[in-house]
C-alpha cells in the first residue's frame, strides 16, 4: 500500500492508503473531515471541491495517492477556527444555501474564483459554477452570495 | 402575541453548520464495528433468475453475510395508498420483495445483499456472485404496455393494469359538451421521466442492540415516523417501541425520500443478523436507476370553446407509468394529486379525466415536487395558450374570459370544482394583471415583432396554476384510499428556565424549518428566538409525525405547533391570573407578558414557567409543568397559485433556446419568512425549468436507461437560468390559523408549461405553426419542429 504524506487544514498527516483511494474518501473515511460531500460518481457534481495547491479540484477525481505531498484545504479550513470566510458569510446572508449539500463545494469553488478574479460579473460567476450542481436552490441565491461576498451587492453582508 | 419575527427575512439558524462543513448526513455518521453492505442489481430490464451461486462472494477475506431472495424473499415493501378500478375493483398490487429470487423486472432491481468490512470489499464480492439470467423482452412504455402480447411485468397483473380510474362529469355529458363546441384544441403529448436527483444520494444505516433488544435506522428520509411505521407494521413486524428512525440532517428530497425503501429494511436486518451496525449508501448511478422517478404520462387531451372563446369542455386519456413496482404513494399521484385539479383557475362546466395506471419494467415511478399536480398544470396551460394561438385571441384575455371570480373564503364560499375538491380563496386576475405590469406586455410584443425578422425569435408563455397542499384531511384522504392520516403534530416544552424546546413531525431537509418555526414561536410566546430551539427527525425525541412532502409543512406542522402555543398560554393565564389575585379571564398575554387587563400588574412568561415547574403557589386543580402536544388535521386541502411567465429566444439556425427572463407572481397565503419562500419558489422554478428544456430519463428498447449518470441526464446549472424576478400576492388561507398555504412545489408546478409556451410562440412569430415541441426541448427537437 502507498504510503502518503500530506497537509490538510493545516496539519500534516501520513498514512498508508489502498491504492484504490480516492481523495475524497481519504479526507471523509481517514480523516473525518466530511464536511467533503460525495454527490455523483462521474466527476459531474463538484459537491467534493476541495483546493489542493491552491486550486480548487474535485476530490472525487484523485486518488488519494496522487496527493501525496501536497497541501489540502477543505471547506472545515477555510476560514481559521470561531471565523468565518466572506462567502460563509455570504452564503448565509443571501439565502445561498437550502440542505446545504452542495455548499461546501459551491463555496470551495467560488473560493478559487473570487481568488483569480474579485468582483466577477453574473455571467463570470454562472460559468465558474458550470460544474457544480445545486438541486435546491435554482442558484439564483448563490449567485448572489458570491456577489455580495465580493462587496457587488448594495445589501452587502457586514 | 409580538411582531417581531413574523413575516421577516431572518437569516437561518441552521446555516452555520453547512456552511462550515458540520452538517451531518447519513452517510457522515459512523458507529463503532461499522460494516458496509452492497446491493448487486439486476442489469437486464426484465429476466428470469434461473439460479444464484454466492458461495465464491462468501468466502472472500473480509465479507461478513450475503443475503438473497431466498432468506428475505417473502418481505416486501408496500403501497400506502389503494385506488379502485372503476368497475370497484381493488387495484392489482403484486408484491414488492426487498430482494428477488423469482424475476427481475427493471434495471436495477436488486438480487443480493453483501455486507463486509469495507464498501470495496463489499463492491468485490458482489461481482463474485454468479447470477444465471434468462432474459426476457421488456416494456418501458405505459401505452404500449396495455396493448395485446406485451411482456408481462407480473403475473397476477393482466395486460400490465394495475388499476383504470375516471374523475368529473359523467363521460356522456362531456361528449356532447365537446360536440357543442365552436372550437377544440387537441394535443398529444408526453409529460417525460424525471430524475428526482436530491443531491444527497440516498443513505441508510441499520443497528441492533441485542442487550435492550432494540433497534435503530439512520435514513436519509423526509419522514421518519412514516418509515418507522411501514417498516415495523407492513415489513418486518417489529414493535414500534423497539425501534428508533432518525433522520438526521437530508440533503434534499423533493419527494424522493418521502417513501420507504427495500434498502432501510435490508440493512436492518443485516444488522440484526451480524450482530454490527451496516451502512449502506447508494452510488449517484444507482439514484438513477432506484430513486422513485416522477412524471410518465402519455396523454392526449381536448377543451372545447364556445364562439366567445369560453371553455365549454375538458376531455382526458392518460396512461400513467408506474414502473414495476408501487411505490408508497405511486398510485395516488396520477389520481387523487393530479385529477382533482384540473380544473384550474377556469370555470370549465364539464371535465372528464380517464386514467389507465400502468406497470412497466421501469424504475418506479412516485411523487417529485408537485406530484400529479405539475402534469395537471401543464396540461391546462398548454391547452390554453395553444387554443389562443390558433383561434387568434390573446392568451391572457383567453384567460380572464375563463376565471373564476375572486372569492376569499370568509365572506364569500369556497368555490367548489367538478373534481372533487373545493377552492379555499383565490384572486387569480390580480396575480397575471401583476406579472404582466412586470413583463411589460405591450412592449414584449413590439419587440417580438422586430425580433421576428432576425435570427433570434422572441416567445412569451404564461402559466397561471392551481394547486392543492397542506396535505391534508385525514378523513377524506382516508375516503379515497390513503392507508394513514395526515395530520402533523407539534410539542411544545416550556424549561423551567422559560426557553422553549419544539418537537415537530415535520422534518427539515432545505426547507428552514429550524427558522420559521421558531419565528412563530418566539412572536407568539414574546420571547427571543435564541431561546427556542426546534427538534425534527428523530423518532425518540419527537412523539410522532407524518413529515414532509405536499408543502404541509407550516400549513399543517406549523398549525399544529400553534395548537400547542394556545394551549400554553391558557395556562400560563391560568397561573398568572392565581399569582395576580384575578380572574383568568382578566390576563391579557402580550409581548410576553401576562397583565392583569387594565393595570400594570404584570408577570413575564419566564416568570410563569418557572412557577408551573416550582408550583408553590399554584392554582389548586391545575397541574404543574408546561408542556402540550397537539395534532392538527387540516379541515381542507390548501390551494395556493400563480402566474408564471418564461421569455425566451429561440436562435433560428441552431434551435437553441435562451431564458431570457422568468417572471413568477406566486399567492402562498401569509409568509412567516419571505426569503425562504422566495427560496423555494427559486429552486422549484429551476427544476420546472429543467424539465422543459434539459431533463429527461431515456430508456431503450431492452429497457436500458441510457442517460443514468451526470455526464448524460442534462442537470440544471448556474447558467441555465437568468435571474428569477419574483412577486407576491397575499390571499390568506381561511382555514388554518396561520393563514398560510405552501410554498415548497410551486415554483416546479406553474413553470414548466410556462417555458414550453414560450417556445411554441416563438415559433408561432416565425411562422412555424407547430402545436408542441416535446420535451426536454433541446435544440435538435427545436429546429426539427422549425423545419415542418
Ligand atoms: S462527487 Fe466529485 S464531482 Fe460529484
Ligand atoms: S442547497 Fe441543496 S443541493 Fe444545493
Amino acid at each position: 500500500m502507498p504510503k502518503i504524506s500530506v497537509t490538510v487544514n493545516g496539519t500534516s498527516y501520513s498514512h498508508e492508503v489502498e491504492g484504490r483511494l480516492l481523495l475524497v474518501h481519504y479526507l471523509r473515511d481517514v480523516l473525518g473531515l466530511t464536511g467533503t460531500h460525495v454527490g455523483c460518481d462521474t466527476s459531474s457534481c463538484g459537491a467534493c471541491t476541495i483546493h489542493l495547491d491552491g486550486k480548487s479540484v474535485k476530490s472525487c477525481s484523485l486518488l488519494a495517492a496522487q496527493a501525496d505531498g501536497s497541501s489540502i484545504t477543505t471547506i472545515e479550513g477555510l476560514a481559521p477556527e470561531g471565523e468565518l470566510h466572506p462567502l460563509q458569510v455570504g452564503f448565509k446572508e443571501e439565502h445561498g444555501l437550502q440542505c446545504g449539500f452542495c455548499t461546501p463545494g459551491m463555496i470551495m469553488c467560488a473560493a478559487d474564483l473570487l481568488e483569480h478574479n474579485s468582483t466577477p460579473s453574473e455571467q463570470e460567476i454562472r460559468e465558474a459554477l458550470e460544474g457544480n450542481i445545486c438541486r435546491c436552490t435554482g442558484y439564483h441565491n448563490i449567485v448572489r452570495a458570491i456577489q455580495s461576498a465580493s462587496g457587488q451587492l448594495e445589501t452587502a453582508a457586514p | 402575541m409580538s411582531n417581531k419575527f413574523i413575516g421577516k427575512s431572518i437569516k437561518r439558524v441552521e446555516d452555520k453548520r453547512f456552511i462550515t462543513g458540520h452538517g451531518r448526513y447519513t452517510d457522515d455518521i459512523v458507529l463503532p464495528g461499522m460494516t458496509y453492505a452492497y446491493i448487486l442489481r439486476s442489469p437486464y430490464a426484465h429476466a428470469n433468475i434461473k439460479s444464484i451461486d454466492t458461495s465464491e462472494a462468501a468466502a472472500m477475506k473480509g465479507v461478513v453475510t450475503i443475503m438473497t431472495g431466498e432468506e428475505v424473499g417473502h418481505y416486501g415493501v408496500p403501497c400506502g395508498w389503494q385506488v379502485n378500478f372503476k368497475n370497484g375493483d381493488i387495484m392489482k398490487e403484486p408484491p414488492h420483495p426487498l430482494l428477488v429470487k423469482d424475476k427481475v423486472r427493471h434495471v436495477g432491481d436488486a438480487v443480493a445483499l453483501v455486507v463486509a468490512e469495507s464498501r470495496e470489499i463489499a463492491q468485490d464480492a458482489a461481482e463474485a456472485i454468479i447470477v444465471d439470467y434468462e432474459v426476457l423482452p421488456a416494456v418501458t412504455d405505459a401505452s404500449k404496455a396495455v396493448e395485446a402480447g406485451a411482456p408481462q411485468v407480473h403475473d397476477s397483473v393482466p395486460n400490465n393494469i394495475c388499476f383504470d380510474w375516471e374523475i368529473g362529469n359523467p363521460k356522456a355529458e362531456v361528449d356532447e359538451a365537446m360536440a357543442s363546441a365552436a372550437h377544440i384544441t387537441s394535443l398529444d403529448f408526453v409529460n417525460q421521466r424525471l430524475s428526482p436527483n436530491a443531491m444527497e444520494p440516498r443513505s441508510y444505516i441499520g443497528h441492533y442492540d441485542n442487550v435492550y433488544d432494540r433497534y435503530t435506522l439512520y435514513t436519509s428520509t423526509q419522514n421518519p415516523h412514516l418509515i418507522r411505521l411501514l417498516m415495523c407494521a407492513f415489513v418486518l413486524g417489529l414493535p414500534e417501541h423497539k425501534v428508533r428512525v432518525v433522520g438526521p440532517d437530508v440533503g434534499g428530497g423533493f419527494g424522493s425520500k418521502i417513501y420507504h425503501y427495500t434498502e432501510e429494511a435490508l440493512v436492518t436486518l443485516a444488522a440484526k443478523k451480524t450482530g454490527r451496525p451496516v451502512k449502506w449508501t447508494e452510488t449517484r448511478s444507482e439514484a438513477f436507476l432506484t430513486d422513485a422517478h416522477g412524471r410518465d404520462h402519455v396523454t392526449f387531451a381536448e377543451m372545447g370553446f364556445d364562439t366567445e372563446g369560453k371553455i365549454v369542455g375538458l376531455r382526458i386519456k392518460t396512461f400513467a407509468n408506474l414502473g414495476a413496482y408501487l411505490s408508497t404513494f405511486s398510485t395516488a399521484v396520477p389520481t387523487y394529486l393530479h385529477g382533482t385539479l384540473l380544473q384550474g383557475l377556469y370555470t370549465t362546466p364539464k371535465i372528464h379525466l380517464d386514467m389507465t395506471c400502468v406497470f412497466t419494467n421501469t424504475t418506479a415511478v412516485d411523487a417529485y415536487r408537485g406530484a400529479g399536480r405539475p402534469e395537471a398544470t401543464f396540461l391546462l396551460e398548454r391547452l390554453i395558450d395553444l387554443a389562443a394561438l390558433e383561434m387568434g385571441i390573446d392568451p391572457t384575455e383567453l384567460r380572464l374570459k375563463n376565471f373564476i371570480a375572486p372569492f376569499d373564503g370568509v365572506t364569500q364560499p369556497g368555490y367548489q370544482t367538478n373534481v372533487a375538491l373545493q377552492y379555499d380563496s383565490g384572486n387569480y386576475h390580480g396575480v397575471l394583471a401583476r406579472g404582466l405590469e412586470m413583463l411589460g406586455y405591450e412592449d414584449f410584443r413590439k419587440e417580438q415583432a422586430e425580433a421576428a425578422k432576425t435570427n433570434k425569435l422572441l416567445g412569451v408563455g404564461f402559466s397561471t396554476y392551481i394547486e392543492a397542499c397542506g396535505i391534508a384531511p385525514s378523513a377524506v384522504v382516508g375516503s379515497l384510499g390513503a392507508r394513514a392520516g395526515l395530520f402533523e403534530v407539534g410539542q411544545v416544552r416550556v424549561q423551567p428556565t422559560g426557553s422553549v424546546s419544539v418537537f415537530t413531525g415535520a422534518h427539515s431537509h432545505g426547507q428552514g424549518h429550524e427558522t420559521t418555526f421558531a419565528q412563530i414561536v418566539a412572536d407568539r410566546l414574546g420571547i427571543p428566538m435564541e431561546n427556542v430551539e426546534i427538534h425534527h427527525g428523530d423518532t425518540e425525541s419527537v412523539a410522532f409525525g407524518m413529515g414532509t412532502y405536499g408543502s404541509r409543512s407550516l400549513a399543517v406542522g406549523g398549525s399544529a405547533i400553534v395548537k400547542s402555543l394556545d394551549k400554553i398560554i391558557e395556562k400560563g393565564a391560568k397561573i398568572a391570573a392565581h399569582k395576580l389575585e384575578c380572574s383568568p379571564d382578566d390576563i391579557e398575554f402580550a409581548d410576553g407578558k401576562f397583565t392583569v387587563k387594565g393595570t400594570d400588574k404584570s408577570l413575564t412568561f419566564g416568570d410563569i414557567a418557572l412557577t408551573a415547574y416550582v408550583p408553590h403557589v399554584y392554582p389548586a386543580n391545575l397541574e404543574p409543568g408546561l408542556d402540550f402536544s397537539s395534532f392538527y388535521d387540516p379541515t381542507n386541502f390548501t390551494y395556493p397559485f400563480g402566474c408564471h411567465i418564461a421569455v425566451v429566444e429561440v436562435d433560428k439556425e441552431t434551435g437553441a433556446t435562451k431564458v431570457k427572463r422568468f417572471i413568477a407572481v406566486d399567492d402562498v397565503g401569509n409568509v412567516i419568512n419571505p426569503m425562504i419562500v422566495d427560496g423555494q419558489i427559486h429552486g422549484g422554478l429551476a427544476q420546472g425549468i429543467g424539465q422543459a428544456l434539459l431533463e429527461g430519463i431515456e430508456f431503450d428498447s431492452t429497457g436500458q436507461i441510457i442517460n443514468a449518470s451526470y455526464m448524460d441526464y442534462a442537470m440544471p446549472r448556474a447558467d441555465d437560468f437568468p435571474m428569477f424576478e419574483l412577486d407576491r400576492q397575499v390571499t390568506p388561507c381561511p382555514h388554518n390559523p396561520l393563514g398560510v398555504k405552501g410554498a415548497g412545489e410551486a415554483g416546479c408546478i406553474g413553470s414548466t408549461p410556462a417555458v414550453v409556451n414560450a417556445v411554441v410562440d416563438a415559433l408561432w412569430s416565425g411562422g412555424h405553426k407547430v402545436k408542441d415541441v416535446r420535451m426536454p426541448m433541446t435544440p435538435e427537437r427545436v429546429w426539427t419542429a422549425m423545419q415542418s
